[in-house]
């Protein structure tokens, strides 16, 4: 550990910086860690937000990622409900929205992303505690809710909307939802489920405004709503890192090691790098990511000297009326999907991922772990496509 | 030092038996994990603060007794 390094600090404290921190005093480090979020709230967990929360299956205290008690432990300078606003890499110090500013030896960028918007107003997101609790009060029996995007978090969304009794309107861009994730065939799939849960799900259609009484279509035409959930995807957090010096690109650009620049580093939904076990950049806002490279972001900190590559094969989950979706790997950019156990019909499959000569990725639907875990060990070993006696 | 595993939570991830496969399984017909033993020796510590780190559910403790 590097003997001149006394203060860290981390901006962002959700799964990312909440497991940056955690690390860094695992590993050893004894000296100050200031810990900066946005939200006036403890660390608390985002999945569960378009789940059991928007569900009313859960209240808001089963969200904290960590207890009191064992936060307290951690020691940190923990300063909630303050943005910051602006990096100084030459006199290393945050600036923070109250006016204050801090110094730092080493920084772990981990400020997440925002739900994009669509012009007008009235439509709710769901990214916060906040955003669910709001959009669970209003999504009861009989409301009509419009849907706009049929991602993964507007796919959740509209199935617990489905099971409380609100009547659900998904409108998607493009032809099957999800095809630039899953694949089309897959996507289709999914999409299914919904229709055959009552979801009017209309694709090939394009929001361009919220406006009074529902949204606008590009055409003009007038979709009548109750409520409106603008899920259309997510802008990473870097506005005010604008001037810092670091580079930006759909996110803080690093290296393999999760460096932005020598004792700055990101974590989470946030961070764009270089994952070697791929061999291409990416930017992932999966839950699992984000707690992954916060630790492998305040190890290399630790050991600068000899820093580990992040190199990990991505994951999320999807629970969708019964289904819950399993993916392991890098599915984007895909070339070839072969279903290799279950049926498509039946909404229970293995689906294996070809980028290249390899397998690249794994998705599943209601399949065992056993069934799972030798594709995930396939893509982690980037074992060839043309090996696996299929 | 005791585990617990906060079932309700878990989301079948399998990331804690990935990091420390001889304290935690997975049920094969929902991919729920449950815990081989409630009491880890002290050389699968460290595997279980692991996982108690990665879990994507926050659904593991370490109770230091």
């Amino acid at each position: 550990m590097s003997p001149t390094l006394r203060r860290v600090v981390v901006v962002g404290a959700s799964a990312a910086g909440l497991s940056a921190a955690e690390t860094l005093r695992r590993e050893g480090y004894e000296g100050e860690i200031t810990l900066v979020g946005a939200e006036p709230q403890p660390p608390y967990d985002r999945p569960p937000l378009s789940k059991q929360v928007l569900a009313g299956e859960w209240d808001a205290d089963r969200l904290a990622l960590r207890a009191d008690d064992h936060l307290a432990d951690l020691c940190l300078d923990l300063r909630l409900g303050v943005t910051a606003t602006g990096l100084d890499l030459a006199t290393r110090e945050v600036a923070l929205a109250d006016g204050s500013s801090v110094g730092y030896d080493a920084l772990v960028i981990a400020t997440g992303v925002r739900p994009r918007r669509l012009p007008g107003e009235g439509a709710h997101v769901l990214r916060t505690l906040g955003d669910a609790l709001a959009l669970r009060e209003r999504i009861g029996p009989g409301a009509h809710l419009v849907v706009v995007g049929a991602g993964f978090l507007g796919a959740e969304a509209a199935a617990v909307a489905r099971g409380l009794g609100a009547q659900v309107t998904v409108l998607e861009p493009a032809a099957v939802p999800l095809a630039h994730a899953v694949g089309a065939e897959i996507g289709a799939v999914l999409a299914q489920a919904h229709l055959e849960n009552g979801v009017n799900l209309r694709t090939g259609v394009s929001v361009t405004a919220v406006a009074r009484g529902g949204v606008q279509l590009a055409g003009g035409e007038l979709i009548g709503a109750d409520e409106v959930l603008i899920a259309v995807g997510s802008l990473p957090n870097t506005e005010w890192l604008e001037d810092s010096g670091l580079t930006i690109d759909n996110g803080v650009v690093c290296d393999e090691y999760c460096a932005a620049a020598p004792g700055v580093y990101a974590a989470g939904d946030v961070a764009r790098w270089h994952n070697p076990l791929f061999g291409t950049s990416m930017r992932i806002e999966h839950r699992t990511n984000a707690a992954e490279q916060g630790m492998a972001a305040a190890r290399n900190l630790l050991d600068a000297g000899s820093p580990k590559p992040f190199a990990p094969v991505p994951y999320f989950w999807s629970d969708q009326y019964d289904m819950k979706i399993q993916a392991h790997g890098y599915l984007r950019g895909h070339e070839e999907i072969a279903i290799v156990e279950g049926d498509l019909a039946e909404r229970r499959f293995l689906a294996a991922y070809r980028t290249g000569d390899r397998v690249a990725g794994v998705l599943g639907v209601g399949m065992p772990p056993k069934a799972i875990r030798p594709w995930r060990q396939a893509v982690a070993t980037q074992a060839p496509w043309e090996s696996l006696g299929r | 030092m005791r585990v617990e595993l906060d079932e309700p939570k878990c989301v079948a991830s399998g990331q804690c038996v990935m990091a420390a496969p001889d304290v935690f399984d997975q049920r094969e017909d929902d991919g729920v994990a449950f815990l081989l033993t409630e009491e880890p020796a002290d050389e699968q510590l460290d595997s279980v603060r692991e996982s108690v780190a990665i879990c994507p559910a926050a659904a593991i403790r370490l109770i230091e007794s």
